[in-house]
């Protein structure tokens, strides 16, 4: 689904992203894991060109959409993207943070978006937020208004940056239990995360990366039971 | 009428007047006598619509430095669009002609330079004011641009939207909130540098003023009454302002 060949990112002289290549597969939770400064934010926002490549291609459904000529925006609009920092717009209700892009893009008339966000916010237990304001809402709430936001475009893939890291604890969980749902439904998603708890019940595949590479993937067994790599050892001796 | 003849009279031979005589009779000359307060009102005429026609001006062309500034910096790195380049330029050079010189001396050149052959001050002048209150205004744009968290345009483009509909829908309105208080300000200035018109003939409150004491041979009270004149109409927008950014805020808290 997503191809990725010998991507390579600079900022400046700094590589953070060295010659990676990757497939995800449809239907694949691919989680990746990693010390902080190690690429992983910078892959996964690679993916749907928030950060240009320096080098290498990427090809998302047939389209490479590392060409110049490509239509972005066509592109974006199937792949959802759900941000540390949430992102939603504090100038608009959430029910038009969720139906500002379907309909403004001519997928849906703002009768069937309105409908549709309702939909959507049920199924995470907001619908009772759809006039309020971002700046009402708790952290957990404005993540899973966020996710909401991304799937109303019905996108094939969800990327997830660090969607639980700004979140204080006790709010994870809701966050959490919204991806477990969608996994649970067939959703291809790329997720850098933190949670291990989650990496391991969720993912169909872990990615380790590390300065810039994927040192190790595998299965979470693989990766968690039996690690070989010396720095995915240290890794995870300092985070379970 | 009669009683002000009298006390001029006296005044003039040296007599021994009061204070509060002396007050009437200043005051009466500067502002009464044939009429002249309609002088300091015409002043305000030309005042308020020479700072409505500048700033309408500075918005337009404040608007599109900015816009061709930040879209300038925003592009992809290796895909950099040469025409784009050119206005980019351009409006450096422009933004930092007008902030490095004297608002005077670009009247100055507006007037018996550029535009010698016109008699029409105000609009001169106005044209002058807008042209100069754009530089500024671009800047206070761009500030606001700038200062909006990149994640708001990066959640509205990673939905598909384009470039237009994530600044019309998301960027824009939430930066003319953060910037509207500097443009209050950028406001207030304007309104007070129409005074510097007059030194191209533009018939404002100064220009009146001047008209008068050099008449009168009696400064302080036009000068102060001019001062009087620009300092409520500050207090008044100052307040309207403030009722303006407290509705907006309103907007998004509720």
């Amino acid at each position: 689904m997503i191809d990725v060949k010998h991507l390579s990112k600079s900022f400046g002289d700094h590589q953070v992203l060295k010659d990676i290549s990757e497939h995800i597969y449809p239907g694949d939770k691919v989680v990746i894991i990693g010390p902080s400064g190690s690429g992983k934010s910078t892959f996964l926002r690679s993916l749907n060109l928030l950060e240009l490549p320096t080098e290498g291609s990427i090809t998302f459904d047939g389209v490479e959409i590392t060409d110049p000529k490509t239509d972005i925006d066509q592109v974006r609009r199937k792949m959802g993207m759900v941000f540390q920092h949430f992102n939603l717009f504090p100038n608009m209700t959430i029910k038009r943070n969720i139906t500002l892009a379907p309909v403004r893009t001519g997928l849906m008339s703002q009768a069937q978006a309105d409908e549709l966000a309702m939909q959507l916010l049920r199924r995470v237990g907001l619908e009772e937020k759809a006039n309020a304001y971002p700046n009402q809402l708790s952290g957990g709430q404005k993540q899973r208004i966020a996710i909401v936001r991304a799937l109303a475009m019905n996108p094939k893939v969800m990327l997830f940056d660090e969607p639980t890291s700004a979140l204080d604890p006790e709010m994870v969980g809701e966050v959490l239990s919204v991806m477990k749902e969608l996994a649970a439904d067939g959703m291809t998603m790329v997720v850098v995360t933190h949670e291990m708890g989650f990496a391991r019940e969720v993912g169909s595949r872990i990615l380790f990366m590390d300065e810039g590479r994927i040192v190790e993937q595998g299965t979470p067994e693989e990766v968690f039971g039996n690690p070989q790599n010396p720095r995915l050892k240290d890794f995870l001796s300092k985070v379970l | 009428m009669a009683q002000y003849e009298a006390w001029k009279e006296l005044l003039r031979q040296g007599g021994d007047v009061s204070f509060w005589q002396e007050f009437y009779v200043k005051f009466y000359q500067a502002f009464i006598e044939g009429d002249r307060w309609r002088q300091y009102l015409q002043g305000v005429g030309t005042t308020l619509l020479v700072t409505a026609l500048a700033l309408a001006l500075g918005v337009i062309l404040g608007i599109l430095v900015a816009t061709i500034r930040t879209s300038h910096d925003q592009q992809r790195i290796g895909h950099r669009n040469p025409v784009l380049g050119l206005l980019n330029a351009v409006c450096q050079v422009y933004v930092t002609i007008i902030r490095g010189t004297p608002m005077m001396v670009q009247l100055l050149i507006m007037g018996f330079v550029i535009f010698s052959s016109s008699r029409n001050y105000t609009m001169v002048g106005a044209l002058t004011l807008g042209i100069n209150s754009g530089a500024y205004v671009s800047e206070i744009i761009r500030g606001g641009l700038m200062a909006l968290d990149p994640g708001q345009a990066e959640a509205g483009r990673s939905l598909g939207l384009n470039y237009v509909d994530t600044m019309r829908f998301i960027v824009i309105p939430q930066a003319f909130k953060a910037i509207l208080p500097s443009l209050g300000n950028e406001f207030i200035v304007l309104l007070k540098d129409t005074s510097l018109i007059n030194v191209i003939g533009g018939k404002e409150m100064v220009y009146a003023a001047q008209a008068i004491y050099g008449r009168t041979y009696e400064q302080m009270f036009p000068l102060v009454g001019v001062a009087c004149i620009y300092l409520v109409l500050v207090i008044i927008f100052t307040w309207l302002l403030g009722i303006l950014e407290r509705r907006l805020r309103q907007s998004d808290r509720r």
